[in-house]
Order: C-alpha cells, then sequence, then structure tokens
C-alpha cells in the first residue's frame, strides 16, 4: 500500500516538475518536441533510478556510518556526474543506437536538479531502499508525464496565434502554469 | 568589453533568469516572497563569485578532459560552505529555501559562467562577471518574488498591508509560472526599448 501512495504521489500530486520545480531548465529546453521529450525522459529515468541507489548506499553505509553528512552535496554530486560519465561509455559500447537516439541529452542529466533532488529527497524521506527506487521510478515517470504532455502543448502553440511580445517562451511559462493549475486538481488523492 | 559593461551585463543585457533562461529551478521554487528570493540570490551570488574566482585562478592547471567535474567539485565545495553558514546563522532562510541551497551546486548559472568565462578569462573580470551576474540574478529573484508576495500574500518583505490572503495562486506553483511569463514580456520590452 505504501509503494502505491508513493507512486501516486510523486506522479500527480508532488509531481516534480510542476509542485517540485526540479528540471525545469530540460522542461523548457526539450519540450519544444515531443520526441525529444520522450528521449530525455528515457534518459533521466535511467540516470536518476541506478543515481538514487548508489547514493543511497553512500549515505547509509559511508555518511552516515562516519559522520559525515555535510559531505551529502559534493559526494552525491561526484557520484551523480561519473554516473553519468560511466552511464555514457558503457552505452556507446553497448548500445550505439540508445546512445545516439539520446545524443546529447545525457551530459546535460548531470546538471538537472531533478536527479540530485531525488537523490537528497530520498534520503529526506527516510525511504528505505526498495522504497527509494520505487520513488526514483515514479519521479521520472512524473517527469516523463509533465514534459511529453508540455511537449504537445507547446508544438500545438506553435499553430496558435500568439501576440508578438509573448512568442516562445513567455505564453510557454503561462502554459506550464495552467498544466500547474491542473495537477494541483490532484491534491485531495494522497 | 569594456569592465563597466562586464559587470552591467547581468542586470539588463543577459540576466540569467529573464534572458538567458538559466537557473530557473530555485527561481520558481523559492520566490514565494521576496525576502526569500533576494536570500537565494545573495546565496548564489556567494557561490558564483566564489567559483569564478578559484576557476579563473586554477584554469590553466585543469587538463581539459577533466574540466567539468573539478569545477563541479570546486563549486559543490562553496555550495557546502553556504549551506552550514546558513545553517548556523540564518535558520529561518535555511528551512525556507530548504532543498533548493544544495540544488545550487547545479544551478546552470553556476557551472554555465565556470565553463564560458571564467575558464577562459583573467580574474579581474571573472570577478565583475560573477558579481553582475550574480546580482541580476538576485535582482530577477527578489523582483519576482515581490510580485508574488504582493498579488500573493498582499505583503512586501513580510510587511502586509492587506488584511487576510491575496490571490494564493501566486504563492502557489502555476503563479510561479505565470508570474515569471510575463515579467520575461516586460523585460523583453525594456531591453527593446533600450536597444
Amino acid at each position: 500500500m505504501e509503494y502505491v501512495l508513493i507512486i501516486i504521489s510523486a506522479i500527480f500530486v508532488n509531481n516534480i516538475v510542476l509542485a517540485k520545480f526540479l528540471g525545469i531548465c530540460p522542461f523548457l529546453g526539450v519540450s519544444n518536441k515531443v520526441e525529444t521529450s520522450i528521449g530525455m525522459t528515457g534518459a533521466v529515468t535511467f540516470v536518476m533510478v541506478i543515481a538514487t541507489i548508489v547514493t543511497y548506499l553512500l549515505q547509509k553505509y559511508i555518511l552516515d556510518a562516519f559522520e559525515i553528512q555535510f559531505m551529502q552535496t559534493i559526494t552525491f554530486i561526484i557520484v551523480i556526474a561519473s554516473l553519468v560519465q560511466m552511464v555514457e561509455i558503457i552505452l556507446k559500447k553497448v548500445s550505439p543506437s540508445l546512445y545516439q537516439a539520446l545524443g546529447i541529452f545525457l551530459p546535460l542529466i548531470t546538471t538537472n536538479c531533478a536527479v540530485l533532488g531525488v537523490a537528497i529527497l530520498t534520503i529526506q524521506n527516510e525511504f528505505n531502499l526498495m522504497e527509494g527506487v520505487v520513488y526514483a521510478i515514479a519521479n521520472s515517470i512524473g517527469f516523463g508525464l509533465a514534459l511529453i504532455v508540455f511537449a504537445g502543448l507547446r508544438e500545438h502553440m506553435e499553430l496558435m496565434n500568439v501576440p508578438k511580445a509573448m512568442k516562445g517562451v513567455p505564453i510557454a511559462f503561462i502554459i506550464a502554469g495552467m498544466l500547474a493549475m491542473a495537477f494541483m486538481g490532484f491534491t485531495g488523492i494522497a | 568589453m569594456s569592465n563597466l559593461k562586464t559587470f552591467t551585463n547581468g542586470f539588463f543585457k543577459e540576466n540569467p533568469v529573464f534572458i538567458l533562461l538559466l537557473g530557473l529551478c530555485p527561481t520558481l521554487g523559492v520566490t514565494t516572497s521576496a525576502i526569500n528570493g533576494l536570500g537565494m540570490g545573495l546565496a548564489t551570488t556567494f557561490v558564483l563569485l566564489m567559483s569564478n574566482i578559484v576557476v579563473s585562478l586554477v584554469k590553466n592547471a585543469i587538463p581539459a578532459k577533466v574540466r567539468i567535474p573539478s569545477f563541479i567539485v570546486i563549486i559543490a565545495s562553496f555550495v557546502t560552505i553556504v549551506q552550514m553558514v546558513m545553517e548556523a546563522y540564518m535558520p529561518s532562510l535555511f528551512e525556507a529555501l530548504g532543498l533548493f541551497i544544495p540544488l545550487i551546486v547545479v544551478n546552470c548559472l553556476v557551472l554555465g559562467r565556470a565553463e564560458a568565462f571564467a575558464s577562459k578569462n583573467s580574474f579581474g573580470k571573472s570577478v565583475l562577471d560573477g558579481l553582475g551576474m550574480g546580482l541580476g540574478f538576485s535582482f530577477a529573484l527578489t523582483i519576482l518574488g515581490g510580485v508574488r508576495e504582493i498579488l500573493g500574500s498582499g505583503s512586501i518583505f513580510d510587511m502586509k498591508f492587506i488584511e487576510g490572503d491575496g490571490m494564493l495562486v501566486f504563492v502557489l506553483s502555476p503563479g510561479a509560472f505565470i508570474a515569471l511569463g510575463y515579467l520575461i514580456v516586460l523585460i523583453n520590452k525594456i531591453n527593446k526599448k533600450a536597444a
């Protein structure tokens, strides 16, 4: 039951992009097309889940064990940066087509606040490893959901009559605000 | 670029939030009030300034292949310092900013300026750029926080001027997006007039 709650909360009620404001840069940067959004979601899911596992183990067995919790920021980000680098190298060897498909998105994930944010939140929420993994997967789904819906909206906006001053970024923000408002409707669920 | 231009660049022409669209996560996340926006802006300015300084001083000692991870470690160290100082001396601001303080380390603005400017320019210019961009960022966050606070809670810098609540949507997440959208339109208009 706990897991269902975590999943629904992460995807709908506390959507990582629309409610928590993590991952806004890719949200705006790649969401002008649905295909790029799908690619980004795949890459983020991959990195987020592995990063959550590794940082959880790091926190539990090294940071907490030696009482050096203040090192959390530094160690977590180094872990994430190295992970992304490793994932890039492995993917290039194991599945060059997938590597090509993800393209530029992979290195960009290092600076994605969503990955570091979820890693820190998993610790703050005091999840165990299994709950942490479920949380990470659910957050990636939430990220993907927000991204892909937004991309669809933006593709549609291209065909609309937008006042000149608002073309491009401003209208995207306002649409994002409305999307956030829509997601607020889920608040009562969890 | 003259020194004055390097400094004022960050306020209007290349304002990190309104024009470059960098560092949006904290921008939307903590600007529920003007003081939160200002606090976050200044914390980020400190990290940006210090990391620009260090990067411009050691840029020749870092091999090109590992420069991004090195920048990240430098930035992370200053973020940890900010975290600890804030937790000790400004606990209420620390609570309000929450998760976004450690997230300064992945603020695209800080890493972006280290990569695009500090690694290629002198110490003096990097200081000016760090200060200019950081203060421009703080300026943007304070304005956005102020707008959201005035419309949403009827107060400014925690001084209320109406009874009860304002339009609550502005201190909630949709309001962040909408307020920022309209502010960008405004800044674009100001830039057009100045150009």
